[in-house]
């Protein structure tokens, strides 16, 4: 359904030229649930920019359902890590929802039926006129992924959406994205740094190399289904892929602080 | 001290100083005598008299039509230009030299060619010189308010695929609002004064006028009463825009409590 | 190259805009002198003495009003802002104080201090007084308590804490407030000097105006602009030098 072939994205000209990406190439059927890990500052975001049509990849070419990507295509849907600076503090958690909808041809009514069904999904109808800033993280969270699902995408990209929040929001979050896959049939692409999350919440989990970031490798997941913050994670599967992705990203990190030492605190490249 | 101790004489002095103040003034009219510094009691009776309401329509109400319109043209004004020029490098570029060198003139240096160039010294003429100055506070911190917007937000809006058209009024109008705020509260107080200049360069009504005549007369009473009345009526539409930005911006204040950063 | 050559041609643009309008009549040349005229009647003013000795008096009358603001408002400021107690005291009487446009003062210091450097000084002093109280209150009140704290565990006195924390803690504040105190000082000296006729740049604005010469009322205020710019300029970079080691150093274009 998602087809990433040979994208690449460099900053700057010269000398000073920041290669974030250098070749990625990997491929997302559709229904999967498909993390990309990677340590830190090895260029996730700018990946996933990329793949969302926010930015122009440098060289290679981002294909849905065989149509190239050249601006955000309508059948994507952005979470991103920082709720507080995307969901707009001056609209209620009801008009936040709504905001993505206002463009579409659809009537009154079927409108405010998608966002009812969408903070139903993630348990958050009864804040509807409740302002943004006046809910927890977790649900800041829960209401930006609400107006995703009201936007009803096929494909939504989702960047290190729980980093910012604490362990136990987490885990709750977890499953309610896999829930919400369940419900919906919707095709997920999950970043993030954590590697239990990535195990658990994925099909496959792509693993990044340090930047100029490129493929790795391509672990399948086939830990049974449903997931359980609990049951799958005491597995002996579950530790061994653990351990394998670990290991991975491990490597890429210790030659991510050799080559850069000095981390750019807060920004995930 | 308790702090209970402490709030009490800190109230107590809120009070008293304001009053002591006053209570120095009057006594030194009093002791001074002269009919130059008339006693403040004398100074509000005037101010009731003459302005409230035997002159009222002459003067009161021309002089607030100039700041409201004035202050009015300059906001739409200032807004309009600010959100395109705040998004565009090269229009803030182009533009740059222009308000650097208009918002440095002394407003004053203008009034002799708004008259010559506008024919007349009535209402228009006021109106555009206030509004004319009155633009650049809104206008500059629309810019500012416009380039300050988190990018997150825009990368939001984008993502989405809202057109620019409704970005720009859903989204970059209301984050840009809380600092468009501070400019129009920068501008009214300049509204006032410019009031006060043009009229009393040369007017046939206001409180401006009355200050001018009463100079020409050597009358001091009108005079003290004008000032009394220019300096209550600037502190009763700061409050007033005060109230109301309170409300439009509730969601700021909460936002800024809730949000750490 | 590029970033200079927008505003370069945009100025050009605007003038030669000015030049049209006015040669066709667009504006009739009497109300609207042309670019040309207008230069040629500055360039002409330049090469008197009186026009540089008018220039003279309005800078000093800025200033002067200048100097005795901040020397004024910032030791109040500080003092004010340091006491939570003395700060509410007198909160009332500068809240009803501070917006009186001092503008209004003009009829008063006419008629009792007459057209003298003395009324223009207090003028400039008056207005410039209020926005450095204000800035220099906020600027002490926004203290870092960690660093307060950190100075009071090293067993630095009052004064030492006063003069090597809260006074450069405060420093962006009081700075803008000099940027802003610069401007309203600029305008009322040349308020008054309009006004009131002492002497200086708006004065002479006044006297070209009586007898009605355009040419030079607009080379005048040409004039008048161009300084305005200067002071900002010079403000700006006194400032930018002040503050050269605060991370504060936004670029903003307001005020």
């Amino acid at each position: 359904m998602l087809e990433i072939k040979n994208l690449s994205k460099t900053y700057g000209t010269g000398a000073t030229a920041t290669h974030a990406v250098g070749n990625v190439s990997f491929s997302i059927e559709e229904g999967e649930f498909v993390c990309v890990v990677g340590p830190s500052g090895c260029g996730k975001t700018t990946l996933l920019k990329c793949i969302a049509g926010l930015l122009r990849p440098s060289a290679g070419e981002v294909l849905l359902r065989g149509g190239r990507v050249t601006g955000p295509p309508e059948q994507m849907a952005l979470v991103f890590q920082e709720y507080s600076r995307s969901l707009m503090p001056w609209m209620s958690v009801r008009n936040n929802v709504l905001l993505p909808l206002r463009h579409k041809k659809l009537s009154r009514a079927e409108r405010r039926s998608l966002v009812e069904d969408a903070l139903r999904a993630v348990g958050l109808v009864g804040f509807m006129d409740r302002y943004p800033w006046q809910l927890s993280g977790g649900m800041q969270q829960r209401v930006a992924i609400a107006r995703a699902l009201a936007y009803q995408p096929q494909i939504l990209l989702m960047d290190e959406p729980f980093a910012s929040v604490d362990a136990q929001t987490r885990g709750d979050l977890e499953d309610l994205v896999l829930q919400v896959r369940d419900e919906f049939g919707i095709t997920i692409l999950f970043v993030t740094h954590d590697i239990d999350e990535s195990v658990y919440l994925s099909d496959r989990v792509v693993a990044l190399t340090h930047a100029p970031t490129e493929v790795k490798e391509v672990i399948p997941v086939a830990l049974p289904k449903p997931r359980d913050q609990i049951a799958t994670k005491e597995l002996a599967e579950f530790a061994r892929l653990r351990a394998h992705v670990y290991r991975l990203i491990k490597r890429e990190q210790d030659i991510e602080d050799v080559e850069r030492p000095v981390p750019v605190s807060g920004t995930s490249v | 001290m308790s702090p209970r101790v402490y709030r009490t004489l800190k109230i107590g002095a809120e009070i008293t100083v304001p009053f002591l103040m006053l209570l120095a003034w009057w006594l030194y009219t009093v002791q001074r005598d002269d009919p130059k510094f008339p006693r403040p009691t004398t100074i509000v009776a005037e101010v009731r008299n003459r302005f409230f309401f035997a002159e009222f329509d002459l003067h009161v109400v021309p002089s607030l039509e100039r700041i409201g319109l004035g202050f009015a043209i300059a906001v739409v004004l200032g807004v309009a230009i600010g959100i395109p020029l705040g998004l565009s490098r090269i229009g803030r570029s182009a533009a740059m030299p222009h308000i650097e060198y208009w918002r440095a003139i002394p407003p004053p240096a203008l009034l002799p060619i708004s008259i010559i160039l506008l024919h007349s010294i009535g209402n228009t003429q006021k109106v555009s010189f206030i509004a004319f100055f009155c633009i650049f506070p809104v206008l500059l911190n629309t810019i500012d308010g416009v380039r300050a917007i988190e990018p997150t937000l825009i990368d939001t809006a984008r993502s989405f695929r809202i057109p620019a058209h409704e970005r720009i009024r859903r989204i970059v109008f209301p984050a840009a609002l809380p600092q468009i705020f501070a400019g129009m509260r920068t501008s009214l107080a300049l509204a006032v004064i410019m009031m006060v200049l043009s009229e009393y360069f040369a007017s046939t009504s206001g409180v401006g006028y009355v200050l001018l005549i009463s100079k020409n007369t050597f009358q001091f009473l009108p005079m003290w009463a004008a000032i009394v009345l220019i300096g209550v009526l600037g502190y009763l539409l700061n409050a007033l825009f005060l109230l109301v930005e309170r409300h439009v911006l509730a969601w700021h204040r909460g936002w800024r409590a809730a949000t750490p950063r | 190259m590029v970033s200079i050559a927008v505003p370069v041609l945009s100025v050009v643009a605007a003038l030669g805009l000015w030049e049209l309008i006015s040669q066709t009549g667009v504006i009739s040349q009497r109300d609207l002198p042309a670019m040309s005229t207008t230069v040629q009647a500055l360039w002409d003013m330049v090469q008197t003495g009186t026009f540089w000795k008018a220039l003279g008096e309005t800078v000093r009358g800025w200033a002067i009003g200048l100097g005795l603001a901040a020397a004024l408002a910032v030791p109040i400021g500080v003092a004010l802002g340091s006491s939570d107690f003395a700060a509410s005291a007198f909160r009332v009487p500068i809240e009803f104080l501070r917006p009186i446009p001092s503008a209004a003062l003009i009829p008063l210091l006419f008629l009792t201090l007459g057209t003298t450097l003395k009324s223009e000084i207090f003028l400039a002093t008056f207005g410039a007084f209020w926005p450095l109280l204000v800035q220099t209150m906020y600027g002490v009140r926004d203290i870092d308590p960690v660093a307060v704290d950190t100075a009071r565990s090293f067993q630095l006195t009052r004064n030492e804490r006063l003069f090597r924390v809260t006074v450069p803690s405060a420093l962006p504040y009081i700075m803008t407030g000099v940027r802003i105190s610069s401007t309203v000082a600029l305008i009322l000296a040349f308020t008054a000097e309009l006004f009131m006729g002492t002497p200086g740049l708006g004065q002479r604005l006044n006297y070209v105006e009586t007898f009605g010469l355009n040419d030079q009322i607009y080379a005048l205020a040409l004039a008048t602009g161009f300084l305005g710019v200067a002071i900002h300029f010079a403000v700006s970079a006194v400032e930018r030098r002040v503050l050269r080691w605060h991370p504060s150093q936004r670029k903003t274009s307001t005020t």
